[in-house]
């Protein structure tokens, strides 16, 4: 088990630094773990955490790369329904680095 | 299609199911089901009827294990391991009721 | 994909008593992924895992319920459910968390029969 510091307060990670606790998750924790990922957060970034955050608070599971492109594609607009977008925001997988930034377990079948 | 039972119909229903559902075929009895088909169980009756629609193996290492090899019901045939593959290489698919 | 099969996972275990039912939900997950042809059946104690207001706190187990309502956005959508077993347990569709398609057993029986693979759980 690691942890990070973030705020002067310790969040326990997996070895992969993905949050233990997702109710610990909160946008400074999430802009932290996007500079582990060297990723510049910005609004189109939020939109995709906020997205997998509300999926995940209404099915429990983190979405297959594939089930997140259609759902944004059907809730954000069909242009960011796309993994061109998706792999633009986040160049190592929307599945793997979006769920990371925004608190949650990888998505099963991720490897 | 095979179906493979592992579990006692005493203690679980996946035999019963399995009778109830499938269409026929064959089935398999291997560890604790094999006690379905020894003569004087409570479940006996229910195997000698599902016997027109399919057709009952037992596995006999798991029988003889029990020390119930003598006591199998009439028209149950005994397999061993190599009778075990021959019937999954028969059947088109299978399905180990768990 | 080509070459599309038919897989059915045969779900015949209450949640949380065992983890089968677990499993069952991540393979199922995962191999939607590959675009092929699953239904999914719940029958004998399966039919436990799709009654709706599971509450799971008091165990501390994760509540996976849930995830049988994503199952749409993951194109599986032929969930059967087995009309004898939901009454042996007095539950009926108005009880179960995702719209499914009642069938006897004998219906059931036809349906594997149409099956390229089938997964027990």
């Amino acid at each position: 088990m690691s942890s990070i510091e973030v705020g002067g307060k310790s969040y326990e990670t997996d070895e992969e630094g993905y949050l233990i606790d997702l109710s610990e998750w909160n946008p400074e924790v999430g802009n932290y773990l996007a500079q582990t990922e060297n990723v510049e957060m910005t609004d189109q970034h939020w939109e995709v955490i906020n997205f997998l955050r509300e999926y995940f608070e209404e099915y429990q599971i983190a979405p297959a790369v594939r089930v997140l492109t259609k759902a944004i594609g059907k809730k954000l607009g069909a242009d960011k329904g796309t993994s061109e977008y998706l792999y633009g925001l986040f160049p190592y997988g929307p599945g793997k680095q979006a769920c990371k930034i925004a608190g949650l377990p990888k998505p099963t079948g991720c490897v | 299609m095979l179906h493979i039972i592992n579990r006692s119909p005493l203690s679980d229903i996946a035999l019963e199911s399995c009778l109830n559902t499938a269409t026929g075929g064959d089935i398999l009895l291997i560890e604790d089901a094999v006690y379905a088909a020894t003569s004087g169980n409570a479940f006996e009756g229910k195997l000698r009827a599902a016997m027109g629609r399919f057709k009952i193996s037992v596995l006999r290492p798991d029988l003889e294990a029990r020390g119930l090899s003598d006591r199998v019901v009439e028209g149950a045939a005994l397999v061993d391991y190599a009778g075990f593959v021959e019937l999954v290489a028969a059947n088109k698919t299978c399905q180990s009721w768990l | 994909m080509s070459d599309i099969k038919k897989f059915m996972f045969v779900n015949r275990k209450a949640p949380y008593g065992t983890i089968y039912a677990l499993e069952s939900l991540e393979v199922v997950l995962i191999t939607a992924a590959f675009d092929q042809d699953v239904s999914l059946v719940f029958m004998d104690d399966g039919v436990y895992q799709m009654k709706k207001g599971q509450q799971t706190k008091g165990i501390e187990i994760k509540n996976f319920s849930p995830a049988y309502r994503a199952l749409d956005g993951y194109d599986v959508e032929k969930l059967y459910v087995d009309k004898e077993s939901m009454d042996a347990r007095g539950l009926t569709e108005d009880d179960l968390l995702v719209d499914v398609t009642v069938l006897s057993r004998a219906e059931m029986g036809a349906l594997m029969d149409e099956q390229d693979v089938i997964l027990s759980f």
